[in-house]
């Protein structure tokens, strides 16, 4: 593979997927409860593009990846120190907040203007990776529009491979309906890519990736600039739990030829 | 008075999908004038599908670049249709296509979207849009000041418009096909008999961790696990889902259900599928039961656990059995 590639990955963090989740209403608009005190993650398929970028710089001699992450500078730092011993990167933080009630618009002009500003960064090589959705607003629509700002107009969503040709040139199997992959090839960089689970399983971590790591990051977490992502002209009427909780019949002691009868019964039902 | 834009692909037939007449619902019920604007290799049999739909103009940008999937012709055709159309709210339904390419589109007009909505309509006079935050967990209702908002409607939350076919009075909308570096080859899908994921069943059957555990005999049956589930798969047709321990199992390449991906997965970060009807088996825990069947309406699930805190309260009906036993009679009676 002849081409260094340069490769960005946007993500934030998320609160840990296995916390209670309960909302309120302020006057800034709606939060969690508790947030900062919520345990918080890498968002998963933001962390997926973030190990898939590192596996592919790996492969491709030169290349670099950048992490790009807004978020509470205080929350990211403590998912930095086990995020950093994932992978090789160099960290670019904004201060802000990573709720998911934020619009994704706001928080696209914040992320473009952090990758503009990126030093010695090389258009003609750029790979913008990201999660497909978050966990959080789970919108999907974040990373085409940090695309259309730096002019990236090659864009993939629901990428679950990337093979990168001697050539230089890329093949993208992205998700669509039916569980499907539509195939296509894209003949050089730039390109958005936004992941999702791809193939590779979590890296272990590896204290000296981290040490590396964590020598940048600190730095970068105290350069990080404040980004004020406004809600300007977004309002909601209201942020609720479900309520639904349902009687549930508890059968036991049935055997298992009754049980499979009502079953199949059920399923024939209109 | 909101001046409405329903956007839609048409598919290899020039005609609309399900999705789209969902969205053409949803759009007429919203009560402003509408336009409808199409984009695709060809136009007009879709434009006459719901010519008698009510809609004041039909806008179309038709020609070969855009057949194809592919985010730099959909978003140049989207924006010269949103351009051409000047409505200040863009409906659109949330397939894989649009969902690619309309946020850029906003981006490029300067407008907001939001996506995965539930519901839009209105509430106080205006439109609000329905939507889950943090992956189903939490609904809210919201409303936008910017314009255009444009708006990606989930497939299955309205009633198809359907109505008589006519002949539609379609305005062309001049569009070179923008320069582009991506081609797109082809489609990978498993084969037919080995389709898991079905979109369109009326049963999703969920698989848990549990079918890769020992069981009583002190032995893991993995093999017969496979046949148990792909048999009933292929006797029910209906669409397999997976919690996330047992697909990451599978992706560790661990000798467990081979035909498992994450594409099947359910969940936080997996999907949350819409069907009729719901059926879990050796799950336990929060993200299949709660997360993954969000949109299930009715669910039974069988579990050796009968005090399972995360089936009770959202199961209609937990049985409490060996569901190798229970799965193994199932196929029996399905089989006759």
């Amino acid at each position: 593979m002849s081409t260094a590639l340069q490769i960005v990955v946007c993500g934030s963090i998320v609160p840990d997927p296995l916390q209670t989740l309960e909302p309120v209403i302020g006057a800034g608009g709606p939060s969690l409860k508790n947030e900062m005190m919520l345990p918080a993650v890498l968002d998963p398929w933001a962390a997926h593009a973030l190990y898939e970028a590192a596996h592919l710089a790996q492969k491709t001699p030169g290349s670099k990846v950048w992490l790009v992450s807004l978020g509470p500078k205080a929350k990211l730092q403590q998912v930095m120190m086990t995020v950093a011993q994932k992978a090789p990167f160099e960290l670019v933080a904004l201060d802000g907040p990573a709720s998911g009630f934020t619009d994704s618009f706001e928080t696209a002009a914040a992320l473009a203007a952090a990758i503009e500003a990126i030093p010695g960064l090389d258009r003609a090589r750029l790979l913008l990776f990201g999660g497909w959705e978050s966990a959080s607003r789970g919108a999907g629509s974040t990373m085409q529009m940090v695309g259309e700002r730096l002019g990236i107009t090659e864009q993939f969503q629901g990428v679950d491979q990337l093979t990168v040709r001697e050539d230089g040139s890329f093949e993208i199997l992205e998700r669509i309906e039916g569980g499907r992959h539509q195939v296509s090839t894209c003949a050089a960089p730039p390109a958005v890519l936004g992941w999702a689970t791809g193939h590779l399983p979590e890296p272990r971590n590896n204290p000296q990736v981290g040490m590396q790591n964590m020598r940048a990051v600190m730095p970068a977490l105290q350069r990080a600039k404040a980004a004020a992502i406004g809600n300007s002209g977004l309002s909601f009427a209201s942020v609720s739990l479900p309520k639904q909780q349902r009687e549930t019949r508890i059968v036991k002691n049935m055997r298992a030829e009754e049980i499979a009868r009502e079953i199949v019964a059920w399923i024939a039902e209109e | 008075m909101e001046t409405i834009l329903l956007l839609a692909h048409t598919e290899p037939d020039g005609t609309l999908a399900k999705p789209a007449l969902e969205a053409l619902t949803a759009a007429l019920a919203l009560g402003g004038e509408l336009t409808i604007g199409l984009a695709g290799a060809e136009t007009a049999p879709a434009a006459n599908q719901v010519a008698a739909c009510g809609a004041k103009r039909y806008l179309a940008v038709t020609g070969e670049p855009f057949a194809q999937a592919r985010y730099s012709t959909d978003t140049a055709a989207a924006e010269a249709l949103c351009r051409a159309a000047g409505a200040s709210i863009v409906l659109a339904p949330s397939t894989s296509r649009w969902a690619r390419a309309l946020a850029g589109v906003a981006c490029r007009l300067g407008g907001r979207i939001d996506t995965h909505a539930t519901n839009f309509a209105k509430q106080n006079g205006a439109p609000a849009v329905t939507r889950w935050f943090y992956r189903q967990r939490m609904e809210a209702v919201l409303s936008r000041a910017q314009r255009p908002w444009m708006v990606l409607l989930d497939p299955g939350c309205f009633a198809p418009w359907s109505g008589p076919a006519g002949e539609a009075n379609v305005e062309a909308v001049p569009l070179d096909a923008p320069p582009t570096r991506t081609e797109v080859t082809g489609v990978q899908a498993p084969k037919a008999d080995e389709q898991t994921i079905r979109p369109d069943a009326k049963l999703l059957f969920v698989a848990g961790a549990g079918w890769t555990k020992k069981q009583a005999d002190g032995a893991v049956h993995a093999a017969e696990a496979e046949g148990l589930i792909r048999g009933f798969l292929r006797a029910s047709k209906a669409s397999l889902g997976g919690s996330k321990s047992l697909v990451d199992l599978s992706g560790e390449g661990e000798a467990v259900l081979r035909f498992m991906t994450h594409l099947n997965q359910v969940g936080q970060t997996g999907s949350t599928p819409r069907h009729p009807k719901g059926l879990s088996t050796c799950c336990h825990g929060e993200e299949p039961h709660v997360v993954g069947w969000r949109f299930i309406h009715q669910r039974r699930a069988i579990n050796l656990d009968a005090n399972c805190g995360w089936a009770r309260g959202k199961a209609d009906v937990l049985y409490v059995a060996d569901a190798f036993e229970v799965m193994r009679r199932v196929n029996e009676l399905l089989a006759r």
